[in-house]
């Protein structure tokens, strides 16, 4: 994208949100710059992310896994913009985004080990930071992250993901404070998908747009249709290539990416309780995959056999992670112990000892 | 509390809401504040129904954001509200740690007793729900250390109730930190009617001779499981349920260890610097010449809270409550 693209598209009012399809998938905008094998497997990663959520919340229901935070209908925005991304950048996810995760490079057996209580699904080696749940602490670290980078004169932008609810965190504000301030390659996927639990997005702050705020830290803010996986893809290209010094210097971008999610909070929340089923009825009819789905076949990428073959690809994937996940032996007991510090202190290599010496002794049963 | 009194069997949870309806009943100044309180009722339920009976201006979802929420908190104190700010989760109060301890713990000291901040922050704490990461920790130390905060933890449906009461109307901060492992784990008569248990007082929930356990919030059960078992074979253990951590009751710890002269100490969080080191300090200030044992903590380790999967292993249980007193009275 040349300097003047990027500008129109990013420099725009944020109250604008940039489109590429309709909600029937016609287009409306600029289609972006991905070869036909590209485009499929986007449509791909979504049915994945899509069959990914369904069977995570089925085995929260089961009893195989705990709680979990399903992302169906904001998989056009994760998958979008994790495939604006090189291999070199880095993420810095809440606990949401399964599918960025995934698509730079966390295997979704990791993804299921992590939700079913084991630490090794963060030890996945993947240029995506451990999830973050205390809401809004990870946009701190892509800011240093990426300032980090920077001053090491590497070419690595990264890029942090978090909801409309974590806007109002501190965190949020000193974190594009510092990537104002110090021209950090960073861009801040935000993901407005209408609700922090059941707390709607007007009542978070009284600001028109969310995007909006980033003028308050002088860099752009912009909004972008995120239940649109071709215009989330433009745009985070579009930041990515600014971040990487495309205008001369790094500069930080702002996306509002407006979606919505269209099941529960997590595993343990009940939204009937705070929202209405007609709202999500209209959000349904903007759902990212008919509409990728549409304009692929309109325009000749995809037909039934291709549609029936990625759905055949995708179950197995996920039956294959499941498994994986399921037969991974659980930890000892003493792996708690692993990793806390570099180098154990001898009052905590004791209390090892006698975790070890007990459990040898009373077995599984002692501690039920 | 006459024996008579109208009563109803409630959950911790349950008596925790009731307490809160009841004190906002009682004070027009009383108000709720906190992530998902209103509309939701508490991502636990703790707050379930209170907006329809007390309206919006008492009972208010905030913006997501700790330090706002007990920052406006500390304000609203000063100019007279009682606010009862929620923190969704003990492990999210971080962002609103530095308005908990550098204000609402020393406004009165800072202004001489001319600005105070009579706010009462509830938060559920500790282990045991195979909740997900920062969900599970026990960081009651961080606030017994700070000077100017009470800190309570209930461990009963009753004392739910009436020690959030008194902690509504203390003229002090208090961080009341509920035991989510038993927020619905058994039931109890709780009286109607407003009442409250006193703040600063522990209980003895189970006589004995030979032996103190003192533990207090979730761990009370397992000390309680043990102390049965520990009876068929003979050995007779006193439970201690602290119930406030600071101020400690030094009084009720020492009367139990002159009688027993062997003590344990449980809590589920870390070891090191925990809440259990104070009591043993208090015991050995207090009752050096009564001591026949060293005394004993049974705590959660040194790492932090594992992912669920190991979680079983990290708190402890009556096994280990057993196994320590049973070293303890074997002591020689
Ligand atoms: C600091 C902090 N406070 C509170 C919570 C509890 N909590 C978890 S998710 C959530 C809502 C988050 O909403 P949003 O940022 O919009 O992201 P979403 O969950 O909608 O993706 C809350 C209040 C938390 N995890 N961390």
């Amino acid at each position: 994208m040349d300097r003047s693209a990027r500008e129109s598209l990013l420099d725009r009012d944020p109250d604008d949100p940039v489109r590429v399809l309709d909600d029937d998938g016609a287009v409306v905008g600029t289609v972006p710059d991905l070869s036909d094998s590209r485009l499929v497997e986007l449509y791909r990663d979504l049915r994945l992310a899509r069959r990914f959520d369904a069977r995570a919340v089925s085995l929260q229901r089961q009893g195989r896994m705990g709680t979990y935070p399903p992302m169906a209908g904001q998989e056009g925005a994760q998958v979008g913009s994790a495939y604006a991304l090189a291999d070199r950048d880095w993420v810095f996810p809440s606990y949401r985004e399964h599918a960025v995760s995934h698509v730079h490079g966390v295997a979704l057996a990791d993804i299921l080990r992590y939700w079913m209580g084991d630490e090794r699904g963060s030890a996945h080696g993947a240029n995506v930071f451990p999830v973050a749940v205390p809401i809004a602490t990870q946009i701190p670290h892509a800011v240093g992250f990426g300032w980090a980078a920077a001053l090491a004169g590497d070419d690595v932008v990264t890029v942090a993901h978090f909801g409309d609810g974590a806007t109002s965190e501190g965190d949020f504000h000193e974190a594009l404070n510092f990537a104002g301030v110090f021209d950090t390659p960073t861009v801040f996927c935000c993901h407005n998908n209408q609700w922090a639990i059941s707390v709607p997005r007007e009542r978070q702050t009284a600001s028109a747009t969310l995007a909006g705020k980033a003028s308050a830290y002088g860099f752009t803010g912009v909004q972008v249709d995120g239940m649109d996986p071709l215009a989330v893809y433009r745009v985070v290209a579009a930041a990515v290539e600014r971040a990487r010094t495309a205008d001369g210097a790094p500069r930080p971008t702002l996306v509002e990416s407006l979606e919505y999610r269209f099941g529960a909070h997590t595993t343990a929340d009940d939204p009937t309780v705070y929202r209405d089923e007609a709202e999500v009825e209209r959000w349904r009819e903007r759902d990212p995959i008919p509409r990728l789905e549409a304009f692929l076949r309109d325009t000749g990428r995809l037909d039934d056999e291709r549609v029936a073959a990625v759905e055949t690809e995708v179950e197995a994937t996920v039956a294959d992670a499941v498994e994986a996940a399921e037969e991974t032996r659980r930890a000892p007991p003493t792996a708690m112990f692993d990793h806390v510090y570099a180098e154990a202190p001898s009052e905590l290599t004791a209390q090892r000892a006698a975790l070890a010496a007990l459990y040898e002794r009373v077995g599984e049963e002692g501690f039920e | 509390m006459s024996g008579a009194a109208p009563a109803t069997s409630l959950t911790l949870v349950q008596a925790v809401r009731d307490g809160l309806a009841g004190e906002l009943a009682r004070d027009d100044d009383v108000v709720i504040l906190g992530e998902d309180v209103a509309a939701n009722g508490g991502v636990f339920r703790a707050t379930d129904g209170l907006l329809d009976e007390f309206g919006p201006d008492r009972v208010v979802d905030t913006p997501l954001a700790e330090s706002g929420i007990v920052g406006a908190s500390v304000g609203m104190a000063a100019y007279g509200l009682r606010p009862v700010p929620e923190i969704q989760f003990s492990g999210f109060l971080y962002p609103g740690f530095d308005q908990l301890v550098s204000h609402a713990a020393r406004l009165r000291t800072r202004s001489r007793g001319a600005v105070t901040a009579p706010v009462t922050l509830r938060a559920p704490y500790g282990g045991g729900i195979r909740a997900p990461e920062h969900h599970s920790e026990s960081k009651e130390a961080f606030y017994a250390h700070e000077p100017g905060l009470t800190v309570v933890v209930p461990s009963t449906p009753r004392d739910a109730k009436g020690l959030l009461a008194s902690a509504v109307r203390s003229p002090d901060p208090v961080v009341f930190l509920e035991p989510k492992r038993i927020y619905r784990a058994f039931r109890e008569d709780v009286p109607d009617e407003a009442y409250t248990v006193p703040i600063g007082e522990a209980t003895v929930r189970r006589e004995g001779a030979d032996v103190s356990v003192i533990t207090y919030g979730a761990m009370t059960q397992p000390a309680l499981d043990a102390a049965e078992a520990l009876a068929d074979d003979g050995v007779d253990t006193e439970v201690v349920d602290l119930r406030t951590l600071a101020p400690l009751d030094r009084e009720t710890l020492v009367a139990s260890f002159e009688k027993t002269g062997r003590a344990v100490v449980v809590h589920e969080a870390p070891r090191t610097a925990g809440v259990g080191a104070e009591v043993v300090a208090a015991l050995q200030e207090a009752a050096l010449l009564y001591q026949e044992a060293p005394v004993e903590r049974v705590t959660g380790y040194d790492v932090p809270v594992p992912l669920y999967a190991l979680e079983q292993f990290y708190l402890p249980n009556a096994l280990r409550v057993r196994e320590a007193v049973e070293r303890v009275v074997s002591y020689r």
